[in-house]
């Protein structure tokens, strides 16, 4: 006996196979895509987004570089593939979005697409105000020599602006120019009017790509999906003509099996697997239900988890050797530098010192005037701490990127092509969060059925943008790696746990599987019926538990960008304001919680229900206070 | 008569060794970087080049301080060393046991830098005066920020491509809608049609069947 759980009414709920056959005849209103390789783009551009560039080479790296691909590989299979054919599944069988699906299973269950709808739309606005910012270097990758290379003069012209010349060119740029990062998340300090026309520009080029719905996204994605791969490919190759870019994909590859043991690595991996697939957005539901009913989705699955893979390795071999060029080019310099300050010091001819004999000539001098060489102030040059310094995350794409590309001949070439790969990537990766938005709000009828596409397209990017001003703030910065941090991690996993065990154990995994016969033509394999049963939810599990253990468990802190700190130019830890706790469990609790709150809600608790639901926020209001 | 000459003349360049010392308050040091400036075309430092290099200071002197007559023996030079670096001091024409002003020096020298360093093919990183600090180009301000210009060319084209959009889907739906008012348009004159024939064929009967 499979152990379901009681759903009375659901057969009345849902299509019969004799309904979605004659459905396929008829010439229905409901959106579909022109042909398979469409549907493929659109899944294949959602799931590869800009983490695939600056999140997994920095794990994979930090995590015992070739080793990691072990861990990866195998979560890859156990967990993200089962979970990304149950969406797939799911969405083509009962042609609803996010809302309709669960909902249709059983009322009580619309919280996950609730949830669904609140998490891609948290998410969505910070992604976006990320592409706002690409969007401004690309804007500036224009001009020659660009505007990033040079610091501005001080007031009397004998020097440069003293936090670019702490700095560099390139954090000051970042910190000071695009964003006039304030000192703190408390410090708003007004409106960057440069990043507001940079997300009117962002949110008009996502409205005018997704104005008719796939309609318009399908074609868009024959671009935005493929234009990646072809820059990479570029990028590769001129990667590998530079010095230095061996050391780095080295750097990169070197195994250390002992980070196997360590749980950090498993968790990560399963982590990154679960962000890598985008599941749990509701996108993905929605794009497999406009497919035809007959469509082979565990075929789409499993192609659809090794392009992820394979892009995966590619993407962080191509910023490996732009990361390796970078750290040799200052590798290099900082010896140099060391040279001359010796050869200074001690007035000796030029071509005494080269690189070849620096380390002898260093010892040399030390042993014989040490009082001098301690007053020079001597850097020590290493290359390890190059490879490793400031390669996650907008540190990569803002700082060392664009820095390794001053380096190269043409260098706004580069810059053009490195930022429209970035902005395909994330722009491919809205259309499915945008999708995971839209569709649900039509479903809920929070927006008038007779609007058309277009109006519902238009009013949700204008009041998204709108939010987005948060961002344009001088603390933006600070706000979007909140929301990077606690909107998308502990909500998703929820959302992905109760995912599994809707369709597992409430809608009935013989039902599920009898409907993947119809649908393909042949039953899930013993593979697949062990994975959804046990393995991935059980994975899911342990991580959602694991990171809320660690999350509560650290003290609330974030990197500032201060002038006036001690580690300037570093960035500075300093913990969050008390207030911060409100704004994560908005973040993170309301999405997860939608779930058991709808939940109760539907089950006409109407007297408990909002006395439960404001003792819950104040359970976890002082959860969090006490933390402190 | 003749040793007095010779007495003069090594009293005077011993004296002016003594005006140019290393850390002398109205001279400075220079330090040139040929090899990294130049790579391969290095040139040799030797005596001429410090002919140059007096020489040339000299001229700076002239143009742009008080206009006097300096002359290559007015700029004195010691404390070579193989790096390439040295200190020297500038004396007045009028008065070679005179130095001149610091700030003269370095007014001077500010202003005839980049004749300094061509003559010298080097730049102001590899021809340095310790103390004078090189004024800084400004970095290039074009008067449209060329971003504005990238932003309002993509605002424009997806502008355009809302406005194409939005008007082929009015468009359409107008386009539907008459398509469907011809058709039952169409059928209501048909049916009138076949009445009127109907009728005629009942009216032809009734007299054959009254017979």
């Amino acid at each position: 006996m499979r152990l379901v759980f009681p759903n009375p009414g659901l057969d009345n709920r849902i299509l019969s196979h004799e309904d979605l056959d004659r459905m396929e005849k008829e010439e229905g209103d409901r959106p579909k895509w022109d042909n398979k390789t469409q549907y493929m783009l659109t899944c294949v551009g959602f799931c590869i987004g800009i983490g695939n560039v600056w999140r997994f080479p920095y794990l994979c790296q930090t995590h015992g570089g070739g080793a990691f691909l072990i861990p990866y590989l195998i979560l890859l299979v156990l967990e993200g593939m089962p979970l990304l054919l149950l969406e797939f599944a799911i969405g083509q069988r009962l042609r609803k979005g996010s809302v309709g699906v669960w909902r249709a299973i059983n009322p009580y269950l619309t919280g996950v697409g609730i949830a669904s709808m609140l998490v891609s739309l948290l998410v969505g606005l910070y992604y976006n105000t990320l592409i706002a910012w690409i969007l401004w270097y690309l804007f500036n990758s224009f001009q020659d020599p660009l505007p990033w290379t040079q610091c501005p003069l001080n007031d009397n012209g004998t020097g440069f602006v003293p936090e670019c010349q702490r700095s560099s060119t390139v954090d000051y740029y970042f910190y000071r120019v695009t964003l006039n990062s304030s000192t703190s998340i408390a410090d708003s300090g007004g409106i960057h009017w440069p990043i507001v026309l940079c997300l009117l520009a962002a949110w008009t080029v996502m409205c005018v790509c997704y104005i008719r719905g796939i309609g318009t996204s399908g074609k868009a994605v024959y671009v935005t999906a493929i234009l990646p791969y072809i820059v990479l490919a570029i990028f590769l190759i001129r990667g590998l003509t530079l010095k230095g870019s061996l050391s780095g994909i080295k750097f990169l590859f070197t195994p250390d099996v002992n980070e196997l043991i360590n749980p950090k690595t498993w968790l990560d991996a399963g982590a990154q697997v679960f962000y890598a697939f985008s599941l749990a957005w509701g996108g993905l539901i929605s794009f497999s239900s406009y497919n035809p009913v007959h469509n082979n989705c565990v075929q789409d699955a499993v192609i659809l988890t090794a392009i992820t893979g394979f892009t995966s390795i590619y993407a962080a071999t191509v910023t490996y050797t732009i990361i390796g060029f970078r750290a040799t080019e200052k590798y290099d310099t900082c010896i140099s530098d060391n040279i001359l300050t010796l050869l200074n010091a001690f007035d000796l001819p030029e071509d005494n010192i080269t690189t070849s004999n620096y380390e002898t000539a260093l010892n040399h001098l030390n042993s014989s005037y040490p009082d001098t060489v301690l007053g020079l102030d001597i850097k020590t040059c290493d290359m390890q701490t190059l490879l490793s310094e400031g390669v996650e995350g907008t540190g990569l794409a803002f700082i060392v990127f664009t820095e390794a590309i001053t380096k190269m001949p043409g260098s706004p070439f580069w810059s053009v092509l490195f930022f429209v790969m970035l902005l395909c990537l994330g722009i491919s990766t809205l259309f499915g969060n945008i999708e995971g938005v839209v569709v649900p709000l039509k479903d809920l009828n929070l927006l008038p059925k007779k609007w058309p596409q277009e109006a519902v397209t238009g009013v949700t990017c204008a009041v998204a943008f709108i939010i987005c001003l948060l961002f344009a703030q001088h603390s933006g910065l600070y706000w979007v790696t909140l929301f990077d941090n606690f909107a998308g991690s502990v909500p998703l996993l929820t959302i992905g746990l109760f995912e599994m065990i809707a369709v597992v154990y409430i809608y009935g995994i013989d039902r599920f599987n009898e409907d993947l016969e119809y649908m393909v033509g042949h039953k899930p394999g013993i593979f697949w019926q062990v994975t959804w049963r046990f393995i991935s939810p059980l994975i899911v599990l342990v991580i959602l538990v694991f990171y809320m253990v660690t999350q509560t468990q650290e003290e609330l802190t974030y990197l500032v960008w201060d002038p006036n700190s001690e580690q300037f130019p570093s960035l500075a830890l300093v913990p969050y304001p008390s207030w911060i706790n409100a704004v994560v469990f908005l973040l993170a609790g309301v999405p997860s919680l939608a779930v058991p709150v709808y939940a109760l809600y539907a089950l006409d608790c109407i007297c408990l229900h909002s006395r439960f639901v404001v003792s819950f926020v104040c359970l976890g209001l002082c959860m969090f206070r006490q933390k402190m | 008569m003749l040793w007095k000459v010779l007495l003069l003349l090594g009293l005077s360049s011993a004296w002016a060794q003594k005006l140019c010392s290393p850390g002398a308050s109205d001279g400075y040091k220079v330090r040139l970087s040929i090899n990294s400036a130049l790579g391969d075309q290095a040139y040799v430092w030797n005596e001429n080049e410090m002919f140059l290099f007096r020489a040339t200071l000299a001229f700076a002197m002239r143009t742009y301080s008080d206009g006097q007559e300096y002359d290559v023996a007015n700029v004195v030079v010691c404390d070579e060393t193989p790096r390439v670096s040295f200190w020297f001091v500038v004396t007045s024409p009028l008065d070679a046991s005179l130095l001149v002003d610091k700030r003269r020096v370095e007014e001077a020298v500010r202003k005839s830098r980049s004749r300094i360093n061509s003559a010298f093919l080097l730049t102001d990183d590899t021809l340095e005066f310790i103390g004078i600090p090189p004024t800084l180009e400004a970095p290039v301000a074009p008067d449209t920020p060329p971003w504005l210009i990238a932003f309002g060319v993509v605002m424009g084209g997806v502008g355009a491509g809302i406005v194409v959009l939005l008007v082929s889907s009015v468009v359409q739906k107008i386009r539907k809608k008459r398509d469907g008012e011809e058709e039952t348009g169409g059928k209501t004159e048909n049916e009138a049609a076949s009445d009127a024939i109907y009728n005629m064929s009942f009216s032809d009967d009734e007299p054959v069947t009254q017979m």
